[in-house]
């Protein structure tokens, strides 16, 4: 026999300036099953909390119905009272009194009659809970980090020096990301590759940190705490062990007219390279693609000059299994390019480049030594013209989005121009300049007032190229929408930042979801801006959207942080409002039918099956069976199940029927 | 199979030329045209600045009568008309209410399922797959080629090659032997149907195209609409004076060049009616 006890909570005046919290009170001990009602000014408060773990006591109460604010708000703390009075936490409810109808409503008698109403579902729906155990779960303390950017550098490195182990996994022959290849950078004007370098260099000695370049994720299992991760270990066709990086085959390979992917296709490298010379690891790899030798089957110079015979042409890719406790991915971006853009030549004039390739041009230790050289010729660009929100802000032709970073590197590429080229002419068209940040207005205006950089407000609809030069027709609507001609030896196109090539085929690996440009998407926008929505994976960097390095940076140390509090656990305690298939006894085993349609709908892959052996092994029945480690709770399958095997502890279909049937009665 | 072909105003008018090369390319190929019975204007520019329905209604008539007629493919030489064709076919298409009301209009019932072709996709359908054996006289020629507004926009209407920088017409004319510049002017504005109220802005805009032309070094500019033609050749003159100059490009219909190319006389393609000049044959 159910004996209920409701406790009434005045929240101060927050609900009883509305509520008549004492009725409230008075008509629900008259309630068949209650067997103690009472209200109070602070339920939450330390004598609040005492009057319900005496009641449990005194009335030997087997539920407990808080009328009070939010769950979100209190739920944990009325439980744990629960829990301290002797009763099993998940026989309390709470009744949101506050913000379902005493903040919503004006003081009147429907008003309270409301609150009965909400009070007394949840009466009857407490009187069919079921003591729950929380669920525990195993945490394997090695955090796996996937792509080497600086995101993930900065995540490496913090969960590391917490004393976890980190397994990185990068798939290009280094790590160092975009930033490797930036010149400068905004605000500051600091060299990207020295502040860097040191960081990669720091990755790559850690203790703490086993680094995977040239490899992939070929599969997640699992669930928080106990992932399972397949790596697949591209074949780099050398022993890293004895390569000692000197580089001599890179030199002597034959085949060195690939387009140099570090430089942005404004360099060539040989089949066998070093991406960068402050690359990490400093060790080369073969382009199996373009390598001679795997081509047409001769070659191995490079086998013959290596002076520690390092070169293996058989080398297999390797597959590694990993157990893993948390994910951060940190996959960073791409960005358009300019084929991307009919109306500036598809990408045609040699002279029109966009923001990457500048920032190669603008570097030291670039393809022209930090020179600003046009590609076409060599020469010496006097008028240049940067294009800010090239496909950006476009939804008709190109995306709908900022990309956060462009208005502050043109700003950056213009100064550097004008720093290198003192009497060039740089010119900027833009739509808005948003220099939203520490320090970043002011660096605009800098470029604006002290490099004289010439802003221009305006679109540019074409350019096109004529006797050598390029003519850039655009409009200057801070002067009545005047059209503006600029011929120009140079066109920077400020393209948007895309989602990494991949990122799509990973988050479907991962489980994560993404969003309609393929960023990974976090799991609230404001309040989990580094979490996913699968629990124990979570995000640092421009694979959420694009951003920039101090951004980058930040969220890199917030997704470490997330990791290290998982990992200060042996165990994870779950709280035990997940899904289960009904069991019982041989022969029926379980209503389950074993069609596994809910295996389908499961968003988390929660649902496994489970095996009914005879002695002898052999398999009697098979039904479906939730993992409790995976399982969110969102009841898609309750809802799917036909013959109704499923439910969902804590809110199972009988306790909401229970609910919904108070509501729709008389009392 | 019976194909139709809707000349619209201009081509038994002011372009008579382009019409004499489209019949004349057609005899040479072997293939027969019926013309749409009993059609009407398709509405033009002057329609859709008036009324929505009515140039939608016009254009319809003009569908709905091809398909009672039994013609499942029409061309339509004209690149305005077919603009307007296009686009009224794409309209109906999204609005099954308003095709059903523009069918009360004409009285008629209007389906949409004659095929339209404008004159690049006729000669990259019929013609071009004959091209090599009849080519007797390669037409050895730099030449731009000049689309303007109407033949490729809008494209997400039409679907057709490239707005910015189409390349359609350049394929067929290099198949024919002639070399095809590359130069940013081959959508620009002409000048439209501006050519009768404000002659002066066809001067301007159409000498633009015709400066970009020669001074790449083109022999010839390529067109496949009449008042393309029209603007380029027709007001020469106007061109001229308006920018102090003495431009002698001459101005071809895509069909007159592939027509001199196997063969036909300039007489038999339309040449001798033009304004410019055409030292070409
Ligand atoms: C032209 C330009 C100029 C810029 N200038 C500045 C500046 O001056 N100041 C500033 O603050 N910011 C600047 N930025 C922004 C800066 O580049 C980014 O903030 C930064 O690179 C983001 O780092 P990330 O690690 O998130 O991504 P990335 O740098 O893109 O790194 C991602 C890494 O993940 C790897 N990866 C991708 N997919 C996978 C996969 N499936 N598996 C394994 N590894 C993978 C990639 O190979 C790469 O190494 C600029 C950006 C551009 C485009
Ligand atoms: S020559 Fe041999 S040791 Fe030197 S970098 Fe190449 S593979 Fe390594
Ligand atoms: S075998 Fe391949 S990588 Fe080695 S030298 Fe020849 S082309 Fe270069
Ligand atoms: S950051 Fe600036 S340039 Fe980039 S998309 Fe936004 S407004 Fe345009
Ligand atoms: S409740 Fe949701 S997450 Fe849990 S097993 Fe069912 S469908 Fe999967």
């Amino acid at each position: 026999m159910a004996r209920i006890g409701v406790f009434v909570c005045h929240c101060g005046e927050n609900i009883s300036a509305t509520v008549d919290c004492g009725k409230v009170a008075e008509t629900i001990g008259k309630l068949k099953h209650v067997a103690y009602s009472t209200d109070y000014k602070y339920m939450c408060s330390d004598p609040g909390q005492t009057i319900i773990k005496d009641a449990i006591k005194e009335h030997n109460l087997t539920g407990v119905v808080v009328s009070a604010c939010s769950p979100r708000m209190h739920e944990p703390t009325f439980r744990k009272a629960c829990a301290e009075g002797g009763l099993n936490p998940f026989l309390c409810e709470m009744a949101n009194l506050r913000e379902h109808c005493s903040w919503v409503h004006e003081k009147n008698d429907l008003t309270t009659e409301k609150a009965i109403d909400i009070v007394r579902s949840q009466v009857e729906k407490v009187k069919l809970n079921s003591a729950l155990q929380p669920i525990k779960v195993p945490v394997t303390r090695t955090a796996l980090v996937i792509g080497g950017g600086i995101a993930g550098i900065q995540s490496a490195l913090d969960i590391a020096n917490c004393g976890h182990k980190v397994v990185m996994v990068e798939r290009s022959p280094s790590i160092g990301g975009h930033m490797s290849q930036l010149s400068e950078t905004f605000p500051t004007l600091d060299c990207s590759q020295c502040i860097l370098t040191p960081r990669m260099v720091e990755v790559a000695q850690h203790p703490n940190i086993t680094l995977y370049t040239y490899a992939e994720i070929e599969s997640v299992e699992g669930f928080i705490g106990n992932f399972k991760v397949k790596i697949r270990k591209k074949a780099k066709s050398l022993d890293e062990k004895i390569c000692t990086g000197c580089g001599l085959c890179t030199t002597k390979c034959p085949q060195k007219k690939i387009p140099n992917e570090f430089e942005q296709g404004m360099g060539m490298r040989p089949a066998i390279y070093i991406p960068f010379p402050q690359a990490v690891p400093n060790r080369p790899v073969i382009d199996r693609e373009h390598c001679t030798y795997y081509i047409k089957g001769k070659c191995k110079v490079c086998e013959i000059v290596c002076p520690t015979k390092a070169i293996r042409f058989d080398q297999p890719d390797e597959i590694l299994e990993l157990e893993i406790g948390a994910i951060v991915v940190s996959t960073g971006f791409d960005i358009k390019h300019a084929d991307f853009f009919p109306e500036y030549g598809y990408g045609k004039y040699k002279d029109i480049i966009d923001g990457l390739q500048f920032e190669r041009l603008a570097s030291a230790s670039g393809p022209t030594t930090g020179a600003i050289l046009r590609p076409s010729d060599g020469q010496v660009p006097k008028n240049i013209v940067f294009i800010a929100c090239a496909g950006s802000r476009d939804p008709a032709k190109g995306i709908a989005y900022c990309s956060k970073i462009c208005c502050m590197y043109t700003a950056k590429h213009a100064m550097l121009y004008k720093h290198k080229v003192h009497e060039g002419k740089a010119h900027v068209f833009y739509m808005d300049i948003r220099s939203g940040g520490k320090n970043y207005d002011e660096f605009v205006r800098r470029a604006i007032e002290e490099d004289h950089v010439n802003y221009i407000r305006g679109r540019v609809s074409t350019i096109y190229e004529r006797d050598g030069k390029l003519i850039v027709k655009g409009v200057d609507t801070l002067l009545g929408a005047q059209p503006v001609e600029i011929v120009a030896d140079m066109v920077v196109l400020a393209t948007a930042g895309i989602a990494s090539s991949g990122a799509e085929e990973l988050a479907q690996k991962l489980h994560v979801s993404y969003d309609s440009h393929k960023f990974f998407a976090e799991a609230h926008p404001k309040l989990k801006p580094v979490e996913t929505n699968t629990a124990g994976i979570f995000l640092a960097g421009a694979c959420q959207n694009p951003k920039d390095i101090p951004d980058t940076v930040s969220q890199a140390s917030g997704a470490a942080v997330k990791v290290a509090a998982l990992f200060s656990q042996s165990e994870l305690t779950r709280e035990p409002l997940v899904a289960a298939v009904n069991r019982s006894g041989p022969p029926m085993y379980s209503t389950c039918v074993g069609c596994f349609l809910c295996q389908s709908v499961c968003p988390y892959q929660a649902i496994e099956r489970e095996d009914f052996k005879t002695r002898d092994g052999k398999i009697i029945k098979t039904v479906a069976k939730i993992n409790e480690g995976l399982c969110q709770g969102c009841g898609t399958c309750v809802a799917l199940c036909r013959s109704k095997s499923i439910d969902l502890q804590g809110y199972s279909n009988n306790q909401v029927y229970a609910e919904v049937v108070a509501l729709l009665n008389e009392y | 199979m019976k194909f139709g072909i809707y000349p619209g105003c201009s081509l038994t008018g002011s372009a008579r030329d382009y019409n004499e090369s489209v019949f004349a390319l057609a005899e040479a190929f072997g293939l027969e045209f019926t013309q749409v019975p009993d059609w009407n204007c398709c509405g033009a520019t002057a329609a859709h600045n008036l009324n929505k329905e009515l140039s939608l209604a016009l254009p319809a008539r003009i569908l709905a009568l091809a398909e009672k007629n039994g013609l499942e493919e029409i061309i339509v030489p004209c690149a305005a008309c077919y603009s307007r064709l296009v686009v009224t076919r794409h309209e109906l298409k999204k609005d099954p209410e308003l095709k059903n009301r523009i069918s009360e209009v004409i009285e008629m019932d209007y389906r949409g399922t004659s095929k339209i072709l404008n004159v690049i996709e006729w000669i990259d359908k019929y013609i071009t797959p004959k091209l090599d054996e009849k080519l007797v006289k390669p037409f050895n020629y730099k030449v731009a080629c000049y689309y303007g507004c109407l033949l490729v926009r809008p494209n997400k209407v039409l679907g057709y090659d490239r707005a910015e920088d189409p390349q359609t017409m350049d394929i067929v004319m290099r198949k024919i032997g002639a070399e095809t510049i590359d130069y940013p002017s081959k959508t620009e504005c002409c000048g439209a149907g501006l050519s009768i109220s404000r002659t002066d802005i066809v001067s301007k805009l159409s000498g633009k195209i015709i400066e970009d032309a020669e001074h790449r070094g083109a022999d010839a500019i390529i067109v496949a609409c009449p008042m393309c033609h029209s603007n380029l050749d027709m007001r020469r003159p106007d061109i001229n004076k308006y920018w102090k100059t003495d431009f002698k490009i001459p101005v071809l219909f895509v069909t007159q060049a592939i027509g001199l190319a196997i063969g036909l006389s300039p007489e038999k393609v339309g040449l001798k009616r033009h304004f410019v000049e055409v030292k070409i044959s």
